[in-house]
């Protein structure tokens, strides 16, 4: 069985696609089988909502004057990056404020950065921009301290680097004392085990040999409508395996994405702070996927119980890279609320958020449903697990 | 003698008058503002950390004044608007008041078991647990 994207465009504007979410097709492949589900099931959708630090928006702010091209910039006190064109600037979800204290008093709290600063922009709260310039003839002014709100300026262009993560590691404190990480607090002693993925709703984990989503897939992104513009950084797609050459699922695909962020919404756009890490942006990301054939379905019908994450001590072995987990342990394993590592009984904790992904996953399907999303076909399909593509390290 | 907290509250027509200058010159106690709001309908609020050998009669003083004298309780709040049941906090909190209801994931917060440690006021990424007086 084929179809097209054509296809399936032409039916969800005639409003008769059939859609589910990645947690619906689960159920519906239980009941009727693949093959049936493949044939009847036209687009599944998917979600996930979890802070996502390689983030940040381009902005342009339009000319004073007399004109200025600015070098240094900063947003609420929070610096953003001028290096670009006069009055273009990118703003970065984890800067933090000039003379934030960061962790001088170690676990510093990290409440404003750059994430924050984007969802007060969102929420057209006034923001405070200043801007210093060393001067030009044609650019002459030097200094600027005004107020913008998100509808004054002319741009802002939500771009992100790396986003809608394959996969994640499960992370373990095996020191004795208590680490802060970006997978929150871990308590020493194994005291517990945080990890963070949508599992069987999550985009990049239900399309492992990216088979359909590539360069120019329509999303949702941050409540509104975006596009994934390039593989992310850090992508390294591949199939995980145990010692047997058991599979365990994908890990290790990653998402550039971008939108306009005048169309998106708080909700899905939230400045995070993680104790003693920093500050950084939640983002809300939602991804179509069409079932052009049986293979995408059963990839699409992968459960929790499928999809592995690796367990890595974040105490010692990941700070100083030093390779190997404790393991494999299965997300229906960590939605339980215990694992076993070392002997032990952990309890577990996520630090994304399933009822949003879900509720994510359900708006893509009424936008589709209603007609008013439509497919898009990838100009370009990114590297696979086929691809063989390996991490480069520094020193 | 370890400093009290108590946490005060004024009638509008108490707002004005200078009531706290008189537990320092006439009872000779050191206080420690934490806290103060006046609404638009002029009634106030306070939270008051007192310390001194005549607090008792201090606090007869401000009952006499009219003056709505309680100990401060702590307690915890959860912001539902900026909650993202992430569930960050579940395997955090000491004793399980914030968990997690499987399979939906959806984090509740039983208020009851909660003994203020204020672990998740820290933890909580979206900063949705305030401690309230």
């Amino acid at each position: 069985m084929e179809k097209t994207y054509a296809e399936i465009n032409a039916k969800i504007k005639a409003g008769k696609a059939v859609v589910v979410t990645a947690e619906e097709l689960i159920a519906l492949v239980e009941e009727k089988g693949l093959s049936k589900a493949a044939r009847e099931v036209d687009v599944v959708t998917t979600g996930t909502f979890a802070p996502m630090c390689s983030s940040g928006v381009f902005l342009n702010f339009g000319h004073c004057a007399p004109r200025m091209k600015m070098h240094r910039v900063w947003l609420n006190n929070v610096p953003a990056y001028g290096g670009i064109a006069a009055v273009d600037a990118y703003l970065g979800a984890t800067e933090v404020p000039e003379n934030d204290p960061l962790n001088r008093h170690h676990p510093g709290e990290f409440r404003y950065g750059g994430g924050h600063v984007i969802q007060e922009l969102v929420e057209r709260k006034p923001i405070r921009l200043r801007a210093t310039a060393y001067g030009t003839d044609c650019y002459p002014r030097r200094e600027l301290n005004t107020i913008i709100t998100l509808d004054d300026i002319n741009e802002a262009i939500l771009f992100n680097p790396r986003n809608a993560y394959q996969n994640y590691n499960c992370a373990v404190n095996l020191s004795s004392r208590t680490i802060y990480t970006y997978l929150g607090v871990l308590k020493p002693n194994l005291g517990n085990a945080h990890y963070s993925t949508a599992g069987q709703l999550s985009p990049l984990l239900k399309d492992p040999h990216l088979q359909t989503i590539g360069l120019g897939t329509r999303i949702f992104l941050g409540g509104g409508v975006g596009y994934v513009a390039w593989h992310g950084t850090q992508h390294f797609p591949a199939i995980q395996k145990d010692e047997t050459g058991r599979e365990l699922g994908p890990a290790g695909g990653t998402l550039a994405v971008i939108g306009d962020l005048k169309q998106m919404n708080a909700r899905w756009l939230r400045g995070t702070s993680y104790l003693g890490y920093g500050a950084t942006l939640s983002v809300g990301i939602g991804i179509p996927i069409p079932v052009l054939n049986e293979s995408i379905a059963r990839w699409a019908a992968a459960r929790d119980s499928d999809l592995y994450a690796p367990v890595v001590d974040y105490g010692e072995a990941y700070p100083n890279r030093i390779p190997g987990t404790l393991g494999y342990v299965s997300y229906a394993e960590l939605k339980s609320g215990k694992i076993t590592v070392l002997g032990k009984e952990v309890p577990t904790a996520p630090v994304s958020s399933y009822p949003l992904a879900r509720e994510i996953a359900q708006i893509l399907k009424s936008w589709v449903q209603e007609g008013k999303f439509l497919l898009t076909e990838p100009v370009w399909l990114f590297p696979s697990p086929a691809d063989g593509l390996k991490p480069k390290t520094l020193g | 003698m370890a400093p009290k907290r108590i946490f005060l509250r004024f009638s509008a027509d108490k707002s004005e008058q200078p009531i706290i200058y008189r537990l320092v010159k006439d009872y000779d106690l050191i206080i420690n503002i934490l806290k103060a709001s006046v609404n638009p309908q002029k009634e106030g609020t306070m939270v008051l950390e007192v310390t001194g050998e005549r607090y008792g009669e201090g606090l007869e003083y401000l009952r006499r004044q009219g003056v709505g004298v309680q100990p401060l309780i702590e307690g915890i709040t959860r912001n539902e608007e900026r909650c993202t049941m992430c569930g960050a906090c579940t395997a955090i909190c000491p004793t399980g008041a914030l968990y997690m209801k499987r399979p939906e994931m959806e984090v509740y917060f039983k208020e009851d078991n909660c003994i203020v440690c204020q672990l998740c006021t820290k933890a909580c990424p979206m900063r949705a647990m305030e401690v309230c007086f």
